[in-house]
């Protein structure tokens, strides 16, 4: 009796879920803003090819992923000739400002209305930059952050709430991701999570510094 | 990774690179999915599908509805497993999945279980999701916990809890604001970025009562702000506190504090200061100074971001204040050979906004190094900019004209060659020295120019500048050239130039006509076509030559007729004895076409209500009055006005009016239209009360016999008034009638009916139904050729107003005139404006007008205005209108 009675209301829910609810979570209406409050459109983690890594929007400028899809691509374009490797670069882009800064064949963007103070949105970008630098522990390039993905999300999860921003700090941020982290096959928990820490705040500075 | 997630058939060349993801399927990993129900939760590999789920929604993969509510469905199974890592990507998925009201049902318990666990991560989390799928009415149940988790000492369960509101309040404000002495006791935070949110959510609870936040800002700016994102939102509180103080004479409050801001250590904080202070209205230049010096020292900052920052404030500030500005001319030189391309534009329009004029040919030195190696839309703006600085300094148009002349002979698009091509022809209008070498480069150009436009617009505009100059022969080769070279439009266009020189120089007519007669052998009609009509008009073919004047005025005249209208004339025109009569082509400019219909119950706003009906044309109007024998002697009809509606939309009767201005006469035309199927109207006509009208005397009235339901019917009232005079005056109207009641089903009226009335509103004449609204093509030349006989001008203060462009539109509708070359659009900040209008006042007399405005501090706005018209008496009534009103 109560697997049939599941059956008959999971049925119901199928029939009641519209498709564009999915994903719609994300999107965060900017009008609802008022304009005091700063706020991230979206932050791309792209390949030197411009192929998405992992990718975060919070407005609703671009509401099909193929505005989207658009959007990085000419992005990906118009930067990739720019020296963006040992300084983060800015620059104007569809009337947004867009942060960018470049390691290996790792290309991190963060983008902002553009009416926002750049250096709140230099800001998020370190932020972002140096906590993947963390979790990766110095080992930014492709492979490895697509091999550790789920902390790529995670630590976007940790940066931004639907455009609000959560946390800049990097060492605050990756804290946050690591801990969750406790399993004993998960690769940051082979040392402990402090040990975790050092190695990687260590390969920060070399790499920040060399 | 799992292995039979790789397709081995896959032919992407990307086997060099390897990625755990490679060959990923939507299908293989829901069939993955379902470990999430294994009785033996195997977190790490749990773990590992939710990433690849998350990967693929990440990549643009959507799934169907089944298939989320499935996924859905086992990753609630997961919240069994103790294990923190998956509990976490439980987490993540779920905001990603975004579950429908009747999911989240299933959630909840095990989401306020974890709201209350021990672990901060837990308690975190949890607040975060259930926030994020929750709707209104759980919100109550939680919301207990979340005004603690505000309170929180954990700075993450706090932080959640109070972003989670900032949110919420947009959907459940009146739970939200409940939270104020929590979030009150937040802002005290000793973590930085709790106090940062909890001032956000402070702010956007109080944010429609002024008094609170100013109270808020008082309390905080003279207390501890501990993060710098914090400050930064009390300096956007304090800018809107001081935006919204009326700012009275002497010290602005709280400039002081934000004054302070610019030594804070952060430096996000201090350009939120700078910005902030250099964006208060009115700032003085004493205000500015300190913000504009630590702008300066960003401009010299080893990162692009402060130095791009700074640049775009400084840019913004020269519009307003470039004397504030030229202090930092000097570093901002060195930033044009930034690496940075949009750092560098900016550097260059803003130097180009406050440069002076010594250092102009440095500038432009530098800039031509600069130019090759950006993209089109930066090179438009840096033209734009050379325009105006060329405007500004005219002495040096040399180097800014050979400076034009040179970018235009490099590679670029359509775009950004007509912007050159503008500035040129400006530069030549405004500054007579420049006239010769900006022509003879504007030939050079289409020697070799690819754009058919560009062209025409060109020769067009040599055929009016070139024969004015002291060797017009030299032109003459750079025309002839496009009737060999160029396609038909072009050959066209200047085959009507060469006949533009012939007219105006004497000496070159005898060659004009050898040229022209060869272009008669064109293999283009429309070219041979203007080559016969030009020989014949200027007697090439030793005929009778027209009067000098004629073909002056047949070649340069403007056409005052609208395009439009002339074109409905022509398709109506049907061939017969009598010739086409150019004079019968309405001159009134349609007004725009009615786009959408009035929202319901709107009143419509005066003279510019859109007509209920379809539009009518002049030309429907004339034919509909001259078929009326009443009006038949009142003479030529001069002026119909648009529709203005008399009732609401959507009562019993719908009447609009249209006004008709003859010479002596005035006739209203009731348009009526009964919306009752129950009833038949029967001698319906409007009276008018015309006793707030004084020049004007009823003549004679129309009535409609019937008027059936949803079936439009006119009835007319006309007026006589002076001759000459622009009466006005209110009209106040009555709809009287024999109302009958109608059978639905029969559609038949019963024999008797009852007299009834119905109110409709005023109507009124005012001064602009008697302008035309008749536009120009070239302002100038047409001010020029009226004279200065009977010019009229004079000064006007218009009082405080809202804005220069409402002040602008406001004058531009009073006069009822047509604005002339987009002069109506004011631009954004600009303190002052001119605006070219032009018109037919009653009588067929051209009014040229000329409106210069300024705004002051208090929004005071002045205003000259200075008519040119064929009659004197009417440049008087123009200014009369003017200071009646």
């Amino acid at each position: 009796m109560e697997s049939e009675a599941l059956t008959v209301s999971f049925d119901l829910l199928v029939n009641k879920r519209s498709v564009e609810v999915i994903n719609f979570a994300e999107i965060w209406f900017s009008y609802v803003w008022n304009d005091s409050c700063p706020v991230v459109k979206n932050i791309l983690l792209l390949d030197s090819e411009g192929k998405r890594v992992a990718v975060k929007y919070y407005s609703d400028d671009w509401t099909t992923n193929n505005a989207k899809l658009a959007f990085e691509k000419s992005l990906f374009a118009k930067t990739l000739k720019s020296n963006a490797r040992t300084e983060a670069e800015i620059t104007m882009f569809d009337n947004n400002i867009v942060l960018y800064k470049f390691v290996q064949d790792l290309h991190f963007y963060v983008t902002g209305g553009e009416d926002e103070n750049e250096l709140i949105l230099a800001a998020v970008l370190q932020g972002f930059f140096d906590s993947v630098s963390l979790l990766l522990r110095g080992n930014v390039d492709k492979r490895e952050a697509l091999e550790n993905l789920d902390l790529i999300f995670l630590c976007l999860d940790e940066i931004i709430e639907r455009g609000m921003i959560l946390e800049t700090d990097a060492n605050v941020i990756a804290g946050k991701v690591a801990v969750n982290s406790m399993d004993p096959t998960a690769p940051l928990s082979e040392q402990t999570i402090g040990q975790a820490l050092a190695t990687a705040r260590e390969h920060l500075t070399r790499t920040l510094f060399q | 990774m799992a292995q039979p997630l790789v397709k081995k058939d896959d032919d992407r060349d990307d086997e060099a690179e390897y990625s755990p993801f490679l060959g990923i399927e939507k299908g293989a990993v829901l069939q993955e999915a379902r470990v999430f129900n294994d009785p033996q939760l195997d977190p790490r590999r749990c773990s590992q599908v939710i990433t690849k789920l998350l990967y693929l929604l990440n990549q643009g993969d959507s799934f169907t509805k089944v298939e989320a509510t499935e996924v859905f469905f086992s990753v609630t199974k997961l919240f069994q497993s103790k294990d923190l890592g998956l509990r976490r990507m439980v987490y993540l998925i779920i905001k990603e999945l975004s579950p429908s009201a009747d999911e989240v049902i299933i959630v909840t318990s095990s989401l306020m279980k974890d709201m209350n666990s021990k672990t901060d991560m837990y308690r975190a989390n949890a607040i975060r999701v259930l926030c994020r799928i929750t709707d209104g009415t759980l919100l109550t149940q939680i919301e207990r916990y979340l005004k603690q988790a505000i309170v929180d000492k954990n700075p993450v369960v706090a932080s959640a809890a109070l972003v989670s509101g900032i949110h919420l309040l947009q959907t459940n404000p009146e739970i939200v604001k409940r939270w104020s002495n929590e979030v009150q006791e937040a802002v005290q935070s000793r973590a930085a970025l709790v106090q940062f949110h909890a001032l956000a959510l402070l702010q956007q609870i109080r944010q429609n009562d002024r008094l609170a936040v100013s109270k808020l800002v008082t309390s905080l700016t003279r207390g501890t702000v501990r993060s710098p994102l914090a400050q930064c939102l009390l300096i956007r509180y304090t800018s809107q506190v001081i935006r919204e103080s009326n700012t009275q004479t002497g010290d602005r409050p709280f400039y002081d504090f934000l004054e302070s801001c610019l030594r804070h250590k952060a430096e996000m904080v201090i350009f939120e200061a700078a910005r902030a202070i250099t964006e208060l209205s009115g700032v003085t230049s004493r205000e500015l100074t300190p913000a504009i010096t630590v702008l300066q020292l960003f401009l010299s900052s080893s990162k692009p971001v402060l130095r791009f920052a700074a640049v775009r404030t400084l840019n913004k500030v020269a519009m307003t204040h470039p004397m504030a500005v030229t202090n930092c001319n000097i570093d901002m030189e060195s930033l044009i050979s930034d690496q940075n391309r949009s750092i560098a534009t900016l550097a260059i329009t803003t130097l180009l906004k406050t440069g002076n004029e010594s250092s102009v040919d440095r500038l432009m030195k530098q800039i031509t190094n600069f130019m090759s190696d950006i993209a089109d839309e930066f090179k438009i703006v840096v033209v734009e900019a050379i325009r105006s600085l060329c405007l500004k300094f005219p002495l040096k148009y040399r180097s800014l004209m050979n400076f034009l002349s040179n970018i235009l002979r490099e590679e670029g698009g359509f775009e950004y060659k007509k912007a050159i091509v503008d500035s040129i022809v400006i530069l030549i209008r405004d500054i007579p020295e420049a006239k010769e070498s900006g022509l003879l480069h504007l030939c050079e150009f289409i020697e070799d120019c690819e754009f058919t436009y560009l062209s025409t617009q060109i020769l067009h505009f040599l055929g009016i500048e070139g024969p004015m100059t002291t060797d017009p022969s030299k032109y003459i080769r750079y025309i002839y050239n496009r009737v060999h070279l160029e396609n038909a439009t072009v050959r066209a266009a200047a085959v009507s130039t060469l006949a533009k020189f012939g007219a105006m120089v004497d000496a070159l007519k005898p060659r004009i006509f050898v040229l022209l007669r060869r272009c008669i052998f064109d293999s283009d009609d429309e070219v041979r076509d203007r080559a016969t009509l030009y020989l014949n008009t200027l007697g090439g073919d030793g005929e009778v030559v027209e009067t000098d004047k004629d073909v002056k005025i047949f070649l340069f005249g403007d056409l005052d007729i609208p395009l439009v209208n002339l074109e409905t004339s022509l398709k109506n025109y049907e061939p017969s004895e009598e010739s086409f009569d150019i004079d019968s082509v309405p001159k009134e400019v349609k007004s725009q076409p009615l786009v959408e219909k009035k929202a319901p119950g709107k009143k419509p706003a005066g003279l510019g209500a859109p007509p209920a009906g379809p539009p009518s044309t002049v030309d429907a109007y004339e034919r509909l009055l001259s078929s009326i024998p009443e009006f038949s002697n009142f003479g030529k009809l001069f002026k119909s006005s648009s529709p203005v509606e008399l009732t609401e939309a959507e009562t019993e009767y719908a009447v609009n009016v249209v006004k008709h201005i003859f010479d002596r006469h005035v006739v209203f035309q009731y348009n009526c239209i009964n919306t009752i199927p129950e009833q038949l109207l029967e001698n319906v006509s409007v009276i008018v009360d015309a006793s707030e009208a004084e020049d004007f005397a009823e003549v004679t009235s129309k009535p409609v016999r019937s008027l059936p339901y949803d079936t439009p019917g006119q009835t007319f009232v006309a007026f006589e008034k002076p001759d000459g005079i622009t009466a006005v005056g209110k009209f106040s109207n009555m709809l009287r009638f024999i109302v009958k009641e109608v059978d639905p089903s029969t559609g038949e009226a019963e024999e008797d009916g009852v007299e009834d009335e119905y109110q409709l509103e005023d109507l009124e004449v005012v001064a602009a139904d008697y302008m035309m609204k008749v536009g120009v093509s070239n302002f100038r030349n047409a001010w020029e050729s009226m004279g200065e006989d009977f010019e009229r001008v004079d000064e006007y203060g218009l009082g405080p107003r809202e804005s220069l462009a409402e002040a602008v539109s406001a004058v531009i509708n009073l006069l009822g005139m047509q604005p002339c070359e987009g002069t109506e659009a004011v631009a954004a900040n600009s303190r002052s404006h001119t605006c070219l209008l032009s018109g037919v006042f009653l009588g067929n007399v051209r009014v040229l007008v000329r409106l210069q405005f300024g705004i002051e501090g208090s929004r005071d706005v002045a205003m000259k205005l200075a008519v040119r018209s064929e009659d004197e008496a009417v440049g008087d009534a123009i200014h009369e209108i003017v200071s009646c009103s």
